[in-house]
């Protein structure tokens, strides 16, 4: 699960929102967005569609492998303000990739950051931690606790 | 050499990276299947490029590279924007040795390497041989042969000979293109690039200077 | 010596459209949304990026759709749309321990911390047809009043109860090397384990469940218990070159099994419990369980087996896991092969002739059409 860190404009802060954003709703995206009146952005790399090869390490914890491959998005722009986004989501969309850059580009801005982090992440990570514990509550209510049955004497 | 991109400093690349990157390498097997002929690229292909690089030689470069290839860059350019550019809009590694690159981008007359510095492939693949782009101050078909840099090219793709002055280019490249042929089918091949125009050399190529 | 054959087009291109009718059914029944597929069919779902090798719902329920069903279809069309993308970059390697758990079950392991979590499985259910499911049944709700929510990542059980050191611990190698890629370059015999991973997550489940299956039954000397299996939600984290720093874009489900194998030791190693290890895109846990069974068989070589089994046999394993491979091979013979038909038609005339048998009768003929 993603971890929770405080709001803050810097390296892991960021690092945080870029997640928090790559798991927004597009939907979501596009309905706050226009709150912020970003401005406008030019491409440095347009929306383009692609995978990552996923690995993992066999047994856990030995060697790296390949497990196979996660369909991605990425994008890097630049706003008018001069603010570079960058952002990777899962899936095909372009326009959400778009405006989870634009979301990165604002909240690197000192002027944006505050209202941008209440507005696209505060919402988000809310619906996230209530996924994740309805998630949580409903496996735990099939939690079971074996009992192994001890022979009688002699049988 | 593979540190963090300075995203605040890097120009955009292709506009329409999938189109753009077909019509730039037709034009690069274009350049490669009738050699010497001196052909320009659209300017509408690029807006900007990084200081002191021609837009031919980006435009081949961002056409041919990809996360599978290594760059090279020559003397003069390695300091600048070039090598982080092309890493960001190709998924490029830079090359530790010009030994081990597989593209390399030269300035035509700084350059100190010679062709033969570069991988040369193998009997049993050629094709793991360099491809370099260097960088000229002008490609014309015309002048005379033996005057300056305006060489006689034959072979392969060539009706009779052509004609081809690269301006800007090191004086012994005659030479040097000649040692290159001595070790076919191995050897470099080479684009030239000035402004938006563009000139193949592969190492069929027979070179008169 | 191919022969090709012309002719048809028109036969062609009405079977498309007359496939694309069959896949559509009566059009007065509604017509299945990849949202329906994505939710209802979800187990199809997983399979097919498992064994398809690209971990996106959304596409592998078109797949579906488009393939009416066919799972091994769907894979091929997934496959073949993978060939269309460029390769973005490598992620991380998943960290399985920090899951979020849906699921949870140890075979050898009775009192686990984290405890034993049944999730959504079909194991306990009776097996008997539901017909309230024929219209439209109503879904059951779930009792989560008295559930203590569990708190911070559950560690995977092989790790934490292995005090006495009895189950063999797994390292990276020297330098944390990165695997070879099949998808890059093909495979080499004998390949390291690392590939044969790739290898069987891509590998048919149908093909695996019975390489595994027969571990079992006496074809590799193998004494498996499911040590752990977990079933969640793993975060995918890359580390873009751009940024330079990982960050961490999305979750993606993975089953995980952990077998354990008694071992009777070698030369070089003290008896103790083996690991074989599975894991799978999705709810995926008969494919996770069987890999891991033949991963084991395939250590073989390694652990200083006899290698007597088909499961054993890298060669035998590995070349015949994957379904596209098969299928393709397979089903290719459906097609035209009238000249290569009628050679040996010429053939087993001649030999009738002759009356003794020709000494190449057996010898398999270069394809032609």
């Amino acid at each position: 699960m993603l971890q929770s860190v405080d709001g803050s404009n810097d390296v892991e802060g960021r690092r945080h929102w870029i997640g928090v954003l790559a798991r927004a709703e597009l939907a979501f995206l596009e309905q706050e967005m226009p709150r912020l009146k970003p401005p406008s952005h030019t491409w440095l790399r347009k929306p383009e569609t692609g995978l990552a090869m996923v690995r993992a390490r066999i047994g856990g914890t030995g060697d790296k492998f390949n497990l196979g491959e996660a369909l991605i998005t990425r994008c890097t722009l630049r706003l008018a303000t001069g603010e570079t986004g960058v952002a990777y989501v899962q899936g095909r969309s372009h326009r959400k990739v778009e405006l989870a850059a634009i979301g990165d580009a604002l909240l690197q801005s000192p002027t944006m950051h505050a209202a941008a982090y209440r507005i696209l992440i505060e919402p988000v990570l809310h619906e996230l931690a209530a996924r994740s514990a309805r998630a949580q509550r409903l496996a735990q209510a099939t939690r079971v606790e074996f009992f192994t049955v001890a022979r009688e004497a002699g049988a | 050499m593979n540190a963090p991109v300075d995203l605040s400093r890097l120009s955009p690349g292709f506009p329409n990276a999938a189109l753009d990157s077909q019509t730039v390498f037709r034009a690069c097997l274009g350049a490669m299947s009738e050699p010497g002929r001196v052909t320009s690229l659209d300017s509408a292909l690029l807006e900007s490029t990084p200081a002191g690089l021609s837009g031919a030689a980006v435009a081949i470069l961002l056409a041919l590279l990809d996360q599978d290839t290594t760059l090279w860059l020559g003397e003069g350019l390695r300091e600048g924007d070039a090598g982080a550019y092309f890493r960001f809009h190709t998924g490029c590694a830079i090359a530790p040795s010009l030994a081990q690159a597989g593209f390399a981008l030269l300035s035509g007359r700084d350059e100190s390497a010679a062709l033969s510095d570069f991988m040369q492939g193998s009997e049993a693949f050629p094709d793991r041989s360099a491809t370099l782009v260097v960088q000229c101050c002008g490609l014309a078909n015309v002048g005379d042969a033996g005057e300056g840099n305006c060489w006689r090219l034959t072979g392969p793709g060539i009706r009779d000979y052509r004609l081809l002055k690269a301006s800007g280019v090191r004086g012994d490249f005659p030479q040097q293109w000649s040692d290159n042929r001595k070790g076919f089918p191995c050897g470099v091949d080479v684009f030239f690039a000035s402004g938006l125009s563009l000139a193949g050399l592969p190492r069929t190529t027979r070179l008169e200077g | 010596m191919y022969v090709a054959v012309k002719g048809g087009e028109r036969a062609i291109l009405n079977s498309y459209a007359l496939v694309d009718q069959a896949r559509r059914g009566d059009p007065s029944v509604p017509e299945l949304s990849l949202d329906q597929i994505r939710q209802q069919l979800r187990l199809s779902v997983d399979r097919v990026m498992c064994e398809g090798s690209i971990y996106d719902p959304e596409l592998a329920a078109l797949a579906i759709k488009q393939a009416a069903g066919d799972l091994v279809e769907a894979i091929f069309l997934l496959r073949a749309y993978r060939a269309t993308l460029p390769r973005l970059g490598y992620s991380l390697p998943l960290d399985t321990a920090d899951m979020q758990l849906f699921r949870r079950v140890s075979a050898t392991f009775k009192d686990l911390p984290g405890g034993q979590v049944l999730g959504p499985t079909y194991d306990y259910t009776q097996r008997l047809l539901d017909f309230s499911l024929a219209a439209s049944g109503a879904v059951a709700e779930i009792d989560a009043s008295d559930a203590a929510p569990e708190v911070g990542p559950v560690p995977r059980v092989v790790d934490l109860l292995n005090h006495e050191g009895l189950i063999e611990t797994h390292e990276p190698g020297a330098g944390d090397p990165d695997p070879r890629d099949l998808t890059r370059e093909p495979i080499a015999y004998p390949a390291d384990r690392a590939t044969w991973m790739q290898n069987l997550a891509r590998g048919d489940e149908g093909f695996l469940l019975a390489m595994g299956y027969s571990t079992q039954r006496g074809y590799a000397n193998s004494h498996p218990f499911a040590g752990e299996i977990r079933y969640g939600m793993a975060e995918l984290v890359i580390e873009p070159e751009e940024l330079g720093f990982a960050v961490s874009i999305g979750d993606i489900e993975v089953t995980e099994c952990q077998m354990v194998n008694q071992f009777g030791g070698s030369k070089s190693q003290p008896p103790q419990f083996t690991r074989g290890y599975g894991l799978a895109f999705g709810a995926s846990e008969r494919k996770a369980m069987a890999m891991a069974l033949v991963d084991r068989a395939l250590r073989a070589d390694e652990l200083g087996e006899a290698v007597e089994a088909p499961a054993q046999m890298q060669e035998f394993v590995l070349s015949h896991s994957d379904n596209l491979e098969a299928s393709g091979f397979v089903q290719h013979l459906k097609l035209p092969h009238y000249v290569d038909f009628q050679s040996e038609l010429e053939l087993v005339r001649r030999m009738r002739t002759s009356g003794a048998p020709a000494a190449d009768a057996s010898e398999p003929a270069g394809e032609a059409a």
